[in-house]
């Protein structure tokens, strides 16, 4: 759990923070967007005191951050950075060992960790161990750089904009397998990202900042249904309705026994693509491949 | 030549470790200052600027005008020699230091502060790796300088293979000094390859 309460920072150009009050229940993963220069990379540096707040209390896990020496503070919270930060001088194994070390685990333990993180995020120790950083695509380096933040097994993690330098083709796939492990993993999460569409698929809830404010936090079905302002709806985009469904699947909706013809869609597909599947084709339902169909009319009653 | 060195090899051995000692001492004294200054000098932005900016001046400097500077103050002989070459070899080395350490990749270093490094840890466990390459072209080009600088200490009584070319200018003896002169031209290029080569093992790729 992640409580900040009144936190303000304030930097001389303006474009801190001001009185943010934000809760990031244990478990959960929370995307901070807004537009550049609102504050959410300051906030999430908040979190591990790479900025010191000015006011406002920091609570980790239960404990006050601010009471804490920042140095082992940073150690007990994983931290991604955009292209995954990893030292260029050490091969993928001595990077991620690298809080354990801080740590000051012994070697075995600290080799069969590795082993096991580099397994998690779905890396073959045998084959990335003894690599280096230069040697890996973007994707891979991402993933040695989400290895390394779990390599402790911290309860927090803070992620910058970790996908941002991944090619947009793995970068779905990628995002979707993170998030998956952190929530397995029972981590509490919070990502900083300037993409709705990403904010929206990966978080439990989404924070919406502007100039150093909070201006809605709510879970991503019901901030996409409902914007706080115009401002919200702008930033959410005026395709707003079409992003929410695509958080649904047809599983979600309900389904007619009918059977339509035409080529069926798994029911994983998302009602978002499950309505351009209907444009295209001209239809008002489509078959479903597990039995049944959808139809236009369920499609919109599931909103 | 050769005659000259078969019949004074002593002259020529003597010669030889004197440069060679004056060039050691000398370069290992400026790069004992020069590494830890910048180290110290890597997380303040503004001092590291205006010590770049002396150093500047001072690498800018002929060797034989601070040869010449230090006579008044610190007498002829291998003490002042030595001082000058420490001069001489300090700024490349601490300006190539403070280069790659301000250069380290952002990103590594600042994954490095994230995951809760000391700002001391960052320094020598992730900066100074990264700055080596730097580090050691500024040993280098400080290592050259010494070697060729040290042909000069000869004006201030600190011997060294110099001694040889101005005996030899003196006395019209062509040979001693071809081998004086010969002799500093090989010194400088092997260090230059030496240390050429222990760049090129510090430097990744």
């Amino acid at each position: 759990m992640i409580e900040l309460r009144g936190v303000t920072k304030a930097w001389p150009g303006g474009a801190g923070v001001q009185a943010l009050d934000l809760t990031v229940p244990e478990g959960t993963c929370c995307a901070l967007i807004g537009p550049s220069g609102c504050g959410k990379t300051t906030t999430l540096r908040l979190v591990n005191r790479l900025v010191e707040p000015d006011a406002g209390s920091i609570r980790i896990a239960g404990q006050d951050a601010l009471a804490q020496d920042p140095v082992q503070l940073r150690r007990g919270i994983g931290y991604v950075i955009q292209e995954g930060g990893l030292f260029p001088h050490r091969r993928v194994g001595a990077n991620v060992a690298v809080v354990p070390a801080l740590l000051g685990w012994d070697a075995a333990r600290t080799r069969a960790r590795v082993e096991e993180v580099l397994a998690l995020v779905g890396l073959d120790p045998a084959v990335y161990r003894d690599r280096w950083p230069h040697q890996l695509s973007g994707g891979e380096r991402q993933r040695v750089g989400v290895a390394r933040a779990l390599a402790a097994d911290p309860p927090v993690l803070l992620l910058d904009e970790p996908f941002g330098a991944v090619d947009p083709l793995r970068r779905a796939q990628l995002q979707e397998e993170v998030l998956a492990l952190l929530k397995r993993l029972r981590k509490t999460v919070l990502l900083v990202t300037h993409d709705v569409q990403e904010a929206v698929r990966l978080g439990d809830s989404v924070a919406l900042m502007r100039a150093g404010r909070l201006v809605q936090h709510a879970p991503p079905a019901a901030m996409l249904a409902r914007p706080a302002d115009g401002f919200a709806a702008d930033f959410l985009g005026a395709d707003r309705a079409l992003t929410r469904l695509g958080l649904f699947r047809i599983s979600d909706a309900a389904r007619d026994a009918a059977t339509v013809p035409g080529e069926a869609l798994p029911e994983a597909t998302t009602l978002r693509d499950a309505l351009s599947a209907m444009l295209e084709r001209g239809v008002r339902a489509l078959p479903v491949t597990e039995g049944g169909s959808l139809s236009l009319e369920a499609l919109l009653a599931s909103r | 030549m050769i005659g000259w060195l078969r019949s004074n090899p002593d002259v020529f051995l003597d010669a030889l470790v004197q440069h060679l000692a004056l060039s050691v001492v000398g370069l290992g004294i400026g790069v004992a200052l020069a590494l830890p200054a910048a180290l110290l000098l890597a997380r303040r932005p503004v001092l590291a600027d205006w010590t770049s900016g002396g150093a500047g001046v001072l690498r800018t400097l002929p060797s034989l005008a601070v040869l010449a500077a230090l006579l008044p103050l610190l007498g002829v002989g291998f003490t002042p020699s030595v001082v000058a070459l420490a001069l001489l070899a300090l700024p490349p080395v601490l300006l190539h230091a403070l280069v790659g350490l301000r250069g380290a990749e952002p990103a590594a270093v600042e994954a490095a502060r994230g995951m809760g490094f000391s700002p001391w840890q960052s320094l020598l466990q992730v900066e100074v790796p990264l700055a080596l390459p730097q580090i050691f072209a500024g040993l280098r080009t400080a290592a050259v300088q010494v070697v060729s600088g040290a042909a000069l200490a000869t004006f201030i009584g600190g011997g060294g293979l110099g001694d040889l070319v101005t005996q030899g200018m003196a006395l019209l003896d062509t040979a001693q000094l071809l081998v004086g002169g010969i002799a500093i031209a090989l010194l400088a290029l092997g260090t230059e390859a030496g240390f050429g080569w222990l760049q090129r093992r510090v430097t990744p790729g």
